[in-house]
């Protein structure tokens, strides 16, 4: 007689290989397939339910695609205004030093509009942590230049290419922020291939523990693509992401336990 | 009974903020009302009722922070002039959209642009009207002394939470520079965590196990759902008229004329009363505390019982708008106004009266 297994015989926990966090709430996400915003939310999730914290965060959400992100994440949040969510984060961890509270946000949002609440709150050396999303274009808005758009490539604001001369040159944030003195933990990551996933998770968890130091913030930068802004299939994006994105932005560590790190 | 002392109308707010059991203060310097924050800061409130304090990098920072600590269920507050009011004014919407209790004060300077650092009252439609996008109100406390920017720093926050609203103490450069005695009242302790989250059960504290998370925004796409948050915004305002009005009337029982005046303009038109029975005219003040919501029946309850009215404000005439819609044009109301920083002096108030409502 044939042995057939049943799917209640390989729902078990030694079988299971991946679930999603409880924190995720189970509703459709609002980004396009193929983005690196539902990752980064998990790794997020992830490490505030590995920490245990979901009753002791507060995050903030932006203007742009993650304008949503309270309706995925499940823990208290607010909605910002288009780039001051540096400012809310602010008040937040001042007002509850003990809660962990950070702040989601893309280029435009923390790049341009909120470059004075970005750089103020990383030289005040606020105790929060930051996740920046860089896919150098407004993705909402529909693909617009950003303050991180490369030089030459293309945008709806800059159909023949982001030409330097005119336009200006793409904002490198996360350097910058990392010479401040009250940036204590800089890095910058990608979600794009299992490897980077775990490496940005590793990072997300290094800076929501660090707010327990009270040292000053913990930035971590997500390099991703947009392929629907960028007018690419999700694997062109990606490919393209790595041939171009990531020699302007390496990925790697700017500053660990409030040391630089030195370029070899 | 308080402690008495001699204060400056700026200070005064201060010294309120720490009393009232404020949770934080954000703010940014800008002339006329610079010394709230140096008060703070050189009180250290944060060593002593915990109070946070502190100096943002802009105005539309600090209205921001108010914002985030306002839906994390604080009671903050922020304090600037006219053009930082302005810079202020998305983050207001934000508030009032979001239904979040804040206070905020304007004193004002003259405009518009950089204008001057000299008194004004030319905000008064950003404060009543809307000010930000959108269809809001601010609930706007007029004070007319040393005394009442103290008491409606208190008020003002009993106020924003009762309706969790943004609440505005809109004064001058006149009150908050002016030297006056005002009675303290007595430090009110901070809330407790345990009584933040019981009073502000929609506050993002932390999801517990037996809520489902708070969410503090402005933002809802589907038109359906924001039409009735805008029907439920209206219900609030309607309920604030109806409950709220404040106003103080002076020399009026037997006043063939009146005043329509708030804040520094009050205080003058109170003199050019004394000036106006000496030379034999019936002569008396209607003074809107609450700017929104108008006192429009008290109002046109005492318009018929006069002969005409003169608005007195430090703008070229904005309150008499409302004054027109209140007492329903059924009588003469004029406007005299000086700006600029010009203050208007009793004299020329009550020749004013005289020329425009009296003898014209």
């Amino acid at each position: 007689m044939e042995k057939t297994i049943n799917k209640e015989q390989i729902r078990k926990p030694e079988n299971l290989v991946y679930r999603r966090t409880p924190l995720l709430v189970d509703v459709p996400l609002s980004y396009c397939p193929g983005c690196g915003h539902g990752t980064a939310h998990r790794m997020i999730m992830e490490v505030i339910e590995e920490m245990g914290i979901q009753q002791d965060t507060i995050g903030i959400a932006p203007v742009g695609c993650s304008v949503l992100a309270y309706d995925f994440l499940d823990i208290d949040m607010q909605q910002a205004a288009h780039g001051r969510a540096p400012a809310l984060a602010t008040a937040i961890k001042r007002l509850w030093p003990d809660k962990f509270v950070f702040t989601y946000q893309g280029d435009g949002d923390l790049a341009a509009i909120g470059t004075a609440e970005t750089i103020h709150a990383c030289n005040r050396g606020e105790h929060f942590t930051m996740i920046f999303v860089n896919n150098g274009i407004y993705g909402m808005t529909g693909g617009q230049m950003a303050p991180t758009t490369l030089p030459h490539m293309r945008s709806s604001t800059s159909p023949y290419g982001r030409d330097v001369e005119i336009m200006g040159f793409p904002l490198k944030m996360t350097e910058l922020i990392t010479h401040l003195p009250g940036t204590y933990y800089v890095t910058r990551q990608s979600v794009h291939t299992p490897a980077n996933v775990r490496k940005t998770k590793k990072a997300i968890r290094k800076a929501f523990e660090n707010q327990k130091l009270k040292k000053g913030i913990s930035f971590v930068e997500i390099v991703s693509n947009c392929n629907s802004g960028w007018k690419m299939n999700a694997v062109q994006a990606n490919k393209w992401m790595e041939e171009n994105m990531f020699p302007f932005y390496p990925l790697g560590d700017l500053k660990v336990d409030g040391q630089i790190v030195e370029k070899k | 009974m308080g402690e008495l002392r001699l204060m400056k109308g700026n200070e005064a707010i201060a010294e309120a903020a720490i009393r009232a059991g404020c949770d934080g203060y954000f703010g940014y310097p800008i002339t006329p009302q610079s010394e709230i924050l140096e008060y703070l800061m050189a009180e250290k409130p944060y060593e002593k009722t915990g109070m946070v304090v502190l100096q943002a990098e802009s105005e539309v920072a600090s209205i921001n922070m108010v914002y985030g600590g306002a839906g994390a269920g604080k009671m903050v507050m922020t304090t600037s002039s006219s053009p930082g009011v302005s810079l202020m004014q998305e983050g207001i919407s934000y508030i009032a959209g979001a239904e979040l209790p804040a206070l905020l004060v304007n004193i004002n300077r003259g405009g518009p642009g950089l204008g001057t650092i000299q008194p004004s009252q030319a905000d008064y439609w950003q404060s009543t009207k809307g000010g930000g996008h959108g269809d809001y109100h601010l609930l706007v406390l007029a004070p007319a002394s040393v005394q009442e920017m103290s008491d409606f720093v208190k008020l003002g926050f009993d106020l924003a939470f009762k309706y969790r609203n943004p609440v505005i103490i809109h004064s001058d450069g006149a009150i908050g520079q002016m030297m006056e005695k005002v009675v303290l009242f007595d430090p009110i302790p901070r809330r407790t965590d345990d009584e933040i989250k019981k009073q502000c059960p929609w506050a993002t504290v932390g999801k517990t196990p037996d809520r489902k998370r708070s969410i503090i925004t402005s933002l809802e796409l589907d038109p359906g759902k924001q039409e009735q948050v805008n029907l439920r915004l209206q219900a609030k305002y309607r309920k604030m008229e109806a409950e709220e009005v404040r106003y103080e009337e002076i020399a009026c029982d037997d006043a063939e004329y009146i005043f329509v005046a708030f804040g520094t303009s009050a205080r003058i038109c109170q003199k050019s009363i004394e000036l106006a029975r000496a030379k034999g005219y019936k002569v008396g003040l209607f003074r809107p505390i609450t700017l929104y919501p108008f006192p429009v029946n008290p109002l046109r309850e005492l318009s018929t019982k006069i002969k005409g009215i003169l608005v007195v404000e430090m703008n070229a005439g904005q309150m008499i708008e409302d004054v027109k819609l209140a007492v329903s044009c059924s009588l003469k109301v004029e406007h005299y106004g000086r700006f600029g920083g010009i203050i208007p002096t009793p004299e020329e108030v009550t020749e004013n009266l005289i020329s425009k409502v009296i003898g014209g």
